[in-house]
């Protein structure tokens, strides 16, 4: 680790002032990936803004029947909230997927946005990564990478978001909050995260200096019909080879509405609104769910390792939207995850 | 000899600075640089060496303490992170002469073999009963999942916590 200073901020003004005035400086949440990656120098910073004692750490209805989930409560504490159990329980779900108990209570909602990839080649500072270093090309490309993204991906980085709790947040159609040195304004979910594009090493369109404070959940939850599936190397604690947050409306065996978000597969958590249109009118089958997971995958690329991946995805599409749809799981995965609302 | 060259001067060091912590009911206030994190904070200012440092990570959870009564890895927050805090260690939960029910339970389910995950994985169970979510076998092994123990003694770590959850269930009830 490097050297740096740090100072707790006290207010929402005071830290984005505070972070203006270092170069080089990082705002810190919970610190579960950033010390992490300031172990391995993979992140640099001069200057950490604490960002604890901001408040920010509640989770509370809107008046639109909405709920607004502060930045700096924990995943922890958001999952087991009430009104995420009651309301939104693929959030619940999505969350509870990811991680340890220990890092779910140490991180941060507004912090989960923000971990970067877990691409083997961006934590080794011994091999190019044009994510962490810009124009020094991609080791992924050709080398292991079976943990990659097919989805999106371009000739400069096919790394992946790691998160769970983002496909479900992309999947409800969260809004992002953001303050900075230009003041406040909001960022629609899936403008958040981008691809990689030439750019791998910006992960989200944040400007320089901006914080997220708080993300804000509509009012429609999808609480009857949803799935997060996750399929992954171990039943626990490991990141998703490719994972599912699918969320029906029913009336009767016809779709009225539909979401369907993936994690595993891209830089960003992969929403398909033409599939999702697709599933729009249509009886709630398994030929339906094919159909649809079809066209999700059909642009899809593998990379050697990963291409099992392609396959894979269609598959978790079919049994997430069927789950959604029967409210079972076909197999027990994992104790926390049963479709029993 | 005269001196050619000479050598650039010392980076700076970022100064250190100050912070309180309650630990295990006692009020400590350490003066130490910024990137010092709880773990070694507590292992190299403190001396409570009973919290161990496995793989630095956030991976394995030899670190597990409570803080404010919640589990977290101590390897990946920097001390100074928890300014205010209320910091739970293995040396806190019982006392030789009275061990805690979880200790008690490790030892009468033989629930380690060489140690080392021992203090991260009572801690966790800890913070686990303290949540109150775990309930069956399979509950307790999803949220014990963040405690790895190469000797593979799972099992018995199993029975132990589960011994304990049952009690606690049957007090609720």
């Amino acid at each position: 680790m490097n050297s740096f200073t740090f100072t707790q901020a006290a207010a929402v003004a005071g830290a984005v002032q505070d972070k203006a005035a270092h170069e080089g400086s990082a705002y810190i949440g919970g610190g579960t990936n950033l010390v992490d990656l300031m172990k391995e120098n993979v992140a640099r910073p001069t200057h950490l803004i604490g960002l604890k004692k901001l408040g920010l750490d509640t989770i509370e209805t809107l008046p639109d029947g909405g709920l607004r989930l502060g930045a700096l409560a924990s995943n922890a504490d958001t999952a087991w909230h009430p009104e995420v159990e009651k309301r939104y329980p693929l959030l619940n779900q999505a969350i509870l997927a990811g991680a340890s108990p220990q890092l779910r209570n140490m991180a941060t909602d507004g912090g989960n946005l923000m971990q970067r990839t877990r691409c083997y080649y961006f934590y080794d500072l011994a091999t190019p990564c044009n994510k962490r270093e810009p124009g020094s090309g991609c080791s992924a490309i050709g080398g292991y990478n079976r943990v990659c993204g097919i989805l999106g991906t371009s000739d400069s980085c096919i790394a992946t978001h790691p998160s769970d709790m983002c496909v479900a947040l992309a999947a409800l159609d969260t809004t992002v909050r953001v303050s900075g040195p230009n003041g406040e304004r909001t960022i629609k979910f899936e403008d958040f995260h981008r691809l990689p594009g030439d750019h791998p090493e910006r992960d989200n369109t944040l400007e320089p200096g901006e914080l997220i404070t708080g993300l804000d959940l509509p009012e429609k939850g999808f609480a009857k019909n949803f799935s997060y599936l996750k399929l992954r190397d171990r039943t626990s604690y490991a990141f998703a080879l490719v994972s599912v947050a699918a969320a029906l409306e029913l009336d009767g065996n016809t779709i009225k509405d539909a979401r369907l978000a993936l994690g595993g597969v891209a830089h960003k958590p992969w929403r398909d609104k033409e599939a999702e249109a697709m599933l729009i009118g249509q009886p709630a089958t398994a030929d339906t769910f094919r159909r649809v997971a079809a066209k999700v995958l059909a642009n899809a690329k593998g990379y050697g390792e990963n291409t099992f991946k392609i396959e894979l995805a269609k598959r978790a599409i079919v049994r997430a939207l069927k789950q959604a749809t029967e409210m079972k799981q076909e197999v027990d995965t994992n104790a926390f995850l049963n479709s029993n609302p | 000899m005269s001196q050619v060259t000479q050598a650039p001067p010392p980076v700076a060091l970022a100064p250190t600075q100050p912070v309180s912590l309650t630990i295990n009911g006692q009020a400590h206030t350490l003066q130490i640089a910024p990137w010092t994190t709880l773990l070694d904070a507590l292992r190299e200012y403190l001396d409570l060496t009973g919290t161990k440092k496995g793989c630095d990570h956030g991976q394995c959870g030899a670190c597990t303490v409570l803080v404010d009564g919640k589990r977290i890895n101590s390897c990946l927050s920097l001390a100074v992170m928890q300014e205010g805090s209320e910091i739970q260690t293995i040396e806190g939960l019982g006392s030789e002469d009275q061990l805690s029910p979880l200790q008690q339970a490790f030892i009468d389910h033989d629930a380690f073999q060489c140690g080392y995950c021992t203090p991260g994985q009572i801690c966790s169970a800890q913070g686990l009963i303290n949540e109150g979510k775990a309930r069956t076998e399979a509950e307790v092994r999803e949220l014990m999942s963040g405690n790895v123990c190469r000797c593979g003694a799972y099992s018995n770590i199993l029975s132990a916590v589960m011994e304990v959850v049952g009690r606690e269930l049957k007090i609720e009830n």
